[in-house]
């Protein structure tokens, strides 16, 4: 079911998202969005053997940051601002725990709005990927 | 990078200049590739029926996507895709950069078969002092995406931090 206004509330918790994408799944970013930087999916690239490893897309982050929202509103809505901040880098293979709250819940000439924050929490719980998100609710 | 970061006049020219005109195409593929890619199991981005079910015309495009850009060899970036534009080119002399994070902005709703065109402008310098790397220069870029009908549907606003 479409999310609704009265189906939360300030101080809820969006249900997380569990990722841990592997190379496969980058190449498939790649390809979706665009951006070929070998840094994100080659070993030998120089960059990548400097780090030990290959790392995710900042963007690949900020999209499923995305998804996590379209599964909450499960379009019931749209979002109106989408944004973060890539404060650490993450790697393949490495399970990331997606997730947020709802910390504001108003009305604005007649639109329903929320905002949310958001977090990509990495294995030792670092939020490596702070967001937020300005919603609208469709009833 | 050692000593202090200025923003000269020069570099202050370049702020709001805007870039030629791009054509970035959705469509149902570019949409399945694209929530493919994030690993979308929602049908909605995927199946025209379920898309029409929950509401729109066509597959919607999955937050964060606003089309795919025209990729032509010799004028777009191998590397990243979008166009290479010629215009101003910001003359900083700083070796490193960071992508700080990226803000989008939506107006309208955007759904395979629209065609957009984005221009591109530096919108801000400033200078920020970080704890583990010193001054930086915070370069915010902002996108304007225009669909078919000449709406603007999207602002795109991202930051690299050149240290």
């Amino acid at each position: 079911m479409p999310l609704t206004w009265n189906d939360f509330a300030e101080g809820d918790a969006l249900p997380t998202l569990e990722k841990a994408p592997g190379v496969t799944q980058l190449v498939k970013y790649a390809a979706g969005g665009g951006d070929f930087n070998p840094l994100h999916h080659d070993y030998a690239f120089p960059q990548a053997k400097a780090l030990g490893s290959i790392i995710i897309h900042g963007r690949f982050k900020y999209a499923a940051l995305g998804e996590l929202v379209s599964n909450w509103l499960n379009h019931g809505g749209r979002i109106v601002k989408l944004s973060c901040q890539y404060r650490g880098m993450d790697m393949p293979d490495k399970p990331m725990t997606l997730g947020g709250t709802v910390v504001r819940k108003w009305e604005e000439d007649g639109e329903k709005l929320a905002e949310l924050e958001l977090f990509v929490k990495d294995a030792e719980g670092k939020n490596t990927t702070p967001g937020s998100a300005i919603v609208s609710l469709k009833g | 990078m050692a000593g202090k970061i200025e923003i000269t006049r020069e570099m202050q020219a370049v702020v709001g200049v805007e870039s030629p005109p791009w054509r970035y195409e959705v469509t149902t593929t570019s949409v399945r590739a694209f929530a493919r890619g994030v690993g979308y199991a929602d049908p909605v981005y995927y199946d025209e029926q379920a898309a029409r079910a929950a509401g729109y015309r066509s597959l919607p495009c999955p937050p964060t996507y606003l089309g795919t850009p025209v990729f032509i060899p010799g004028q777009s970036s191998d590397t990243f895709s979008g166009p290479m534009l010629s215009g101003p080119r910001l003359q900083h002399g700083l070796p490193n950069v960071l992508d700080g994070g990226t803000e989008t902005e939506y107006f309208a709703e955007i759904c395979a078969g629209d065609v957009l065109t984005a221009t591109s402008k530096v919108s801000d310098l400033s200078i920020r002092e970080s704890r583990s790397i010193g001054q930086m220069l915070i370069v915010t870029n902002e996108s304007t995406y225009t669909n078919q009908d000449g709406v603007v549907v999207a602002k795109q606003r991202g930051q690299a931090l050149f240290y």
